[in-house]
């Protein structure tokens, strides 16, 4: 059988997969990303390229995946609706997919409120859900989303989504995965994983629902790196769920450093052995170097 | 109703140099946002003339977006408005463009801000409804709408920012689709949300005349 990308393949053959994240610079020099993947090639499967995260200017994801891609390693870019409607991201899909970019991953995007343009107008002329079905009608089709028959090359992507086992309504977090799979996913990377219980919780519905059959899931792993990122974390990032006894655990720590590297050992090392998770997304935010420790000691480190 | 807000006075002052000014109010929407009834129009006067600004005459009309009746209304006043040379218009953006177009030969200032298409939810309490997509998905929803009352306009929501029914871009505010997943199951119609929203057709949002 051929597999679209490394990370499909190695997630079909039943391994433990890793991927984590490069943040591209704030600026065009790229050798910000080289040194990042020269410390990371091996430690992980695939690489996702963030598309100007939390909405902040920073160089393109599509460019990054191609500077990886020339370091021999596996891009999975990043793409959200924040800043292009249709026509642009469906011929972004066929520009990546020229590249030889295998992955993407399809997201609605932080609100522009957020970031350092919080003037600029928003596009979100599609959402989440509806770029990963166009994506994969494109691919398995050929067809762009108006109809129209796509003329010589389909993208030939491994399509990726997001999950949020933490938001509320929670009862609709399911519900929510199982429509992203419908509509094309072919896996998915958690948000960050601090409250295992409730992690727990979801993935114990998703298994009972057999999701966990029709998708991939890689659980999102965020070491924290000092008591002023769990307190943001905690209380201002959207979405984020540090429940009381892991942000006490940073509070009380004497190295606080030390201790978000051994909850974020822990928390591989249990999201490991859960039945239904098929690897771990790793997003150390402006620590990247922690990335190869924690992948040995935590035991996963593929080479696959 | 067309939700405005009165812009900076010192900007307006800016705007009008020493005048004569003629204001116009509008009976309607600006009445009930206080931002160009009757109220507001005369206050407005006040605070001109004690900034020394020479205001020739005033009118609330019935109500400004109304380009026929305008020219009617506006009719008795003939004289104070030969006197302006400049027209400052208290209503939303649609009235102050009615009256650009009765009045070639005058500085047309507008007043205020306009927010959005929203109800009064009480006095003085104003809250976003409607985007005038050109397409109404009200049925879709519970009859709440995330085109324009969520900040990413999802079809396919909630995204993963909302906290104990509160939207991630303002803790204020209702996620909206927490609103609609609520109002759903209890109407035993949770089975809506199964569906994956196509794309919607924007191209209904830019119908820019009917006539009937």
């Amino acid at each position: 059988m051929s597999f679209r990308s490394n990370l499909e393949k190695v997630l079909s053959d039943g391994k433990f997969a890793v991927t984590a994240e490069i943040g591209p610079p704030k600026g065009s020099d790229p050798n910000k990303i080289t040194k990042k993947a020269e410390m990371l090639k091996g430690y992980a499967d695939a690489f996702n390229i963030t598309d100007n995260q939390t909405a902040v200017v920073r160089m393109s994801s599509i460019a990054g995946c191609y500077i990886l891609l020339k370091m021999d390693m596996e891009p999975i870019m990043q793409m959200t609706c924040r800043d292009r409607n249709r026509i642009a991201l469906q011929s972004d899909v066929l520009g990546a997919s020229a590249l030889g970019i295998k992955n993407l991953l399809c997201l609605t995007g932080d609100h522009q409120s957020f970031g350092n343009h919080p003037s600029a107008k928003g596009v979100f002329d599609i959402d989440s859900m509806q770029l990963i079905q166009i994506v994969k009608n494109m691919r398995d089709k050929g067809t762009f989303q108006n109809g129209d028959e796509i003329l010589a090359g389909r993208p030939n992507v491994f399509i990726g989504a997001a999950a949020n086992p933490f938001a509320d309504p929670f009862e609709l977090r399911v519900d929510r995965l199982r429509k992203k799979i419908k509509a094309g996913a072919d896996f998915i990377q958690t948000q960050s994983v601090y409250n295992i219980d409730k992690f727990n919780n979801w993935i114990d519905e998703v298994r009972s629902n057999g999701l966990d059959k029709k998708v991939h899931i890689l659980a999102g792993v965020t070491p924290l790196k000092s008591l002023k990122m769990a307190e943001r974390m905690k209380f201002h990032v959207p979405g984020v769920d540090i429940p009381d006894t892991i942000y006490n655990r940073m509070k009380n720590a004497n190295e606080p450093k030390k201790e978000g590297y051994e909850i974020a050992l822990e928390t591989v090392r249990e999201v490991k052995n859960i039945n239904g998770i098929r690897g771990v997304h790793i997003t150390a935010l402006f620590w990247e170097d922690i990335i190869p420790s924690l992948v040995e000691e935590a035991d996963i480190r593929t080479m696959h | 109703m067309i939700i405005t807000k009165q812009k900076n006075f010192e900007d307006l002052l800016e705007s009008s140099g020493k005048g004569p000014v003629f204001i116009i109010g509008c009976n309607e929407c600006a009445t009930l946002c206080h931002t160009g009834g009757e109220e507001e129009v005369l206050a407005m006067k006040d605070a001109f003339e004690k900034k020394q600004v020479q205001v020739s005459g005033w009118v609330v009309l019935e109500p400004a977006c109304h380009l026929n009746n305008d020219k009617r209304l506006l009719r008795s006043f003939k004289e104070e408005l030969s006197r302006s040379k400049k027209i400052l218009v208290l209503a939303c953006g649609n009235g102050v463009q009615t009256i650009t177009e009765i009045f070639d030969d005058k500085d047309i200032i507008s007043g205020t801000d306009t927010l959005f298409l929203g109800e009064i939810k009480r006095a003085n309490e104003f809250d976003k409804r409607c985007n005038m997509c050109g397409e109404c998905l009200l049925d879709l929803f519970g009859g709440l709408c995330p085109v324009s009352r969520c900040p990413k306009s999802m079809l396919n929501g909630p995204c993963g920012g909302a906290k104990e029914g509160k939207c991630e871009i303002n803790p204020d505010r209702d996620c909206v689709w927490d609103q609609i997943y609520n109002r759903l199951k209890q109407s035993g119609k949770l089975h809506l949300l199964d569906e994956i929203q196509k794309p919607k057709d924007w191209s209904k949002s830019l119908e820019m005349r009917r006539e009937i």
